[in-house]
């Protein structure tokens, strides 16, 4: 009725947590877990609707002005007392928002609160036996997964592998020690690729033997991924495995003109395939999508869409950018690898 | 304070010619077109220093850019909200003038420093959702979508192309002796306070490009969807300022809607005042479809220097145009943060003295007249180019007045 503004903007102007416009949290503590890693617990400023062990939160911070998103696994049980949150990090070097969750921001700074995403998750019926795996900072849905198993009185038969360079980098590893002690059915077998080499399929018949007889929940890097998955799969029960994989499947062009990639328009229903140099608009034009356009030089800001995922790579300057939820524009913007945007 | 320097203008009558002051009648206008004295290598390089600048200030951008849109958004629904606060006492006379008053500068900031600015993409570099091309909506009869598709689109890219640039004279007016004259402009200076009074529905109407309906290039199912578009903003704005507000001040409805109706009109005859002096005056040039045909990157870029004029003032003015009165500075970067304008005002100036081009400007009184003086003239048949400034040259240095005081040797220090 009061448009443009709307009576929500008002309260706004009084207290910015009261706007429902997004969803916000305040960060309450940051928590060191290791040298390299720290649990940031959040007060989300409206009611949490929960989530399953396993899922992912995608936060949001503003940097210098600038509003980053990433997606983090939720370490937080779904029904904390107090209806915190919490996603644990492990610092990329030369990254933008691990260092900044883990080194810069503290108590009291806002942050936004993306929707709970992701589909790995506990199987459901819980079966007999379970087999964890994970990796590095792979361990963070493990652990809120074990934690669920724990709450509910199900380490039964649970052995976990987790790889991790040393034993004081384990994230986590003191409670998980713990727990192995505490409970029979929850054996935890940690290899330091620093002294033992890699967790990789080979170890499986040494530290599992009956690694085929249990569902198993698989959560590291991509390459750990793909060799695990390709194992299940030789044996034909590709489908008892579940895993999470981080990185996003991004092109790996020259530095010059790009890979090109495809794009998925999931407002107009579209796919089309970009050859180097040859920008989302074109590409999808020649698709047959009918896009916002304007200046087609990158001036106007007409021809805008929300990156959903993968990265895209400016072709007037060369640099490879794009992060889940930026708004790029489609005009002087190739795909770099495949991309998903909402137009 | 003039922290644009002197004027450039050339006052009408007083040209004595002896830099591309000529008419068209003297001859060829092109002549004198600083574009077309220009190498195409000159014109490049010119293009590519543009983009430096652009590129600087781009990388820049963080924080305080951030708090600054932000602090300008908060200010403004402040007063908003105080205004219509005030004004349901609007059976007072000094409560309805305050907030008369408080609403109309609430309007001209959200129609000029922030609406036109945000959906122009210069905020779109925080990612915040909120404060975004893509989203935003503002407080006038035109809806979001038309208007970045006839101002972003096509006036920023064909800007002052007779023919192209539906914004040289909005399709109902005579601005440029370029335009072909015909009897119906005879109505123009009416015309033209109608526009100044209810500049807003000017512009709505303007964005479903009226040239197109008259020559059948539009369907009818395009037509529609503006008009239904149109219809749909156009409701809510009138239900806003005329039946919900009024009706917050119970059985004096009548003084609120009159002082909305006054804050609507005087935001109207500002925007249109700001947005005349932004290309009309006399110092602007036009350009034909021919003489831009095959153009580059870099000739774009002094299209847009010679197709812009300043507008001088103080820091109050240049908030209150929405910063327009860097018109000049807008058409170079139009995604440019309005805010950042007035840092990168000299190194544009410093160009156009090193390439010998013209800086338009002049005082708001002055541009004003003159566009004024353009639409009485061009409404009746014939009309010449109107006289150019020549070249930008950079005022010399004041001396420098240091203060002394008797008995003490040199400047006195601040804080010795």
């Amino acid at each position: 009725m009061t448009t443009p503004l709307l009576p929500d903007d008002y309260f706004a102007l009084l207290d910015p947590r009261w706007s429902t416009r997004e969803a916000t949290g305040t960060v309450l503590r940051v928590k060191s877990e290791t040298d390299e890693a720290a649990t940031v617990v959040v007060r989300p400023d409206h009611p949490w609707p929960g989530h399953r062990p396993g899922q992912y939160l995608r936060i949001g911070a503003e940097i210098d002005g600038i509003r980053h998103w990433r997606a983090y696994s939720l370490t937080s049980d779904p029904d904390h007392p107090r209806g915190l949150v919490s996603v644990t990090i492990k610092t990329v070097e030369g990254g933008k928002m691990s260092p900044w969750f883990t080194e810069v921001c503290g108590p009291g700074t806002s942050v936004f609160l993306g929707n709970v995403e992701g589909e790995f998750a506990l199987p459901d019926p819980l079966p007999e036996k379970l087999l964890m795996i994970s990796a590095g900072s792979g361990i963070t849905p493990i652990w809120s997964m074990l934690r669920e198993l724990q709450r509910r009185g199900r380490l039964d038969d649970v052995v976990h592998l987790h790889g991790t360079r040393t034993a004081e980098g384990f994230i986590f590893g003191a409670p998980l020690r713990e727990l192995a002690a505490e409970n029979d059915g929850y054996k935890l077998h940690e290899q330091l690729s620093a002294d033992d080499g890699r967790l990789t399929t080979e170890n499986l018949d040494d530290l599992c033997p009956d690694w085929r007889e249990r569902s198993a929940c698989l959560s590291g890097p991509r390459e750990m991924i793909d060799a695990f998955t390709e194992h299940w799969e030789a044996e034909g029960i590709a489908d008892q495995l579940q895993t999470e994989r981080f990185q996003p499947v991004i092109g790996t062009g020259d530095a010059e003109v790009g890979s090109g990639g495809t794009v998925s328009f999931v407002v107009t229903d579209k796919e089309a395939t970009c050859e180097q140099g040859i920008s989302i608009l074109v590409g999808g034009e020649e698709a047959g999508a009918t896009l916002p356009y304007g200046c087609r030089m990158g001036i106007c800001h007409t021809c805008v869409g929300v990156l959903r995922e993968g990265q895209v790579r400016d072709l007037r300057s060369g640099e490879v950018h794009g992060e889940q939820g930026e708004t790029v524009r489609t005009c002087v913007n190739a795909p770099e690898g495949h991309v998903v945007i909402e137009l | 304070m003039t922290p644009t320097g002197p004027s450039t203008a050339t006052i009408p009558g007083t040209n004595d010619g002896s830099h591309g002051g000529a008419s068209r009648r003297d001859g060829d206008p092109n002549a004198f077109n600083p574009l077309f004295r220009l190498s195409s290598e000159e014109i490049e390089e010119i293009g590519e220093r543009f983009q430096k600048i652009h590129d600087e200030v781009k990388a820049d951008l963080g924080e305080r850019d951030a708090q600054y849109i932000r602090s300008i958004i908060e200010f403004h629904r402040r007063l908003t909200a105080l205004s219509r606060i005030v004004l349901m006492a609007s059976r007072y006379p000094p409560a309805w003038l305050l907030g008369t008053a408080g609403l109309s500068t609430a309007k001209i900031l959200e129609n000029m420093e922030i609406g036109h600015n945000v959906l122009h993409g210069q905020w779109d570099w925080m990612n915040d959702p909120q404060i975004h091309s893509s989203t935003w909506d503002w407080d006038t009869a035109s809806t979001a979508a038309s208007w970045k598709h006839s101002h972003n689109y096509v006036h920023h890219t064909y800007t002052n192309i007779i023919g192209l640039d539906k914004d040289v004279g909005y399709e109902f007016m005579r601005v440029d002796p370029k335009q072909k004259w015909s009897p119906e402009f005879l109505a123009q200076p009416f015309i033209n306070v109608l526009v100044m009074l209810f500049f807003e529905w000017g512009v709505a109407i303007h964005d479903m490009d009226l040239e197109a309906i008259k020559k059948g290039k539009k369907s009818k199912k395009a037509i529609m969807a503006d008009l239904k578009g149109i219809g749909r903003k156009a409701g809510r704005q009138v239900l806003k300022d005329y039946v919900l507000f009024p009706a917050l001040s119970g059985k004096h409805w009548k003084k609120t809607l009159k002082a909305n109706f006054t804050a609507n009109i005087v935001r109207n005859i500002w925007s249109n005042a700001i947005i005349f002096c932004g290309h009309f005056p006399d110092q602007a040039y036009t350009f034909t479809e021919e003489e831009v045909a095959d153009e580059t990157r870099g000739g774009w870029y002094v299209r847009q220097l010679l197709g812009a004029a300043n507008i001088e003032g103080n820091d109050t003015f240049h908030l209150m145009s929405g910063n327009l009165s860097y018109q000049v500075e807008h058409h170079l970067f139009p995604d440019m943060p309005s805010s950042r304008y007035k840092e990168i005002a000299p190194k544009v100036k410093a160009l156009c003295e090193e390439y010998g081009l013209p800086y338009n400007t002049g005082p708001f009184w002055q541009q004003w007249l003159m566009v004024q003086r353009t639409i009485l003239r061009l409404a009746f048949p014939g009309g010449g180019e109107t006289p150019k400034p020549g070249p930008y040259v950079a005022p010399p240095e004041p001396p420098r007045q240091e203060r002394t005081v008797q008995g003490v040797e040199g400047p006195i220090k601040a804080f010795p």
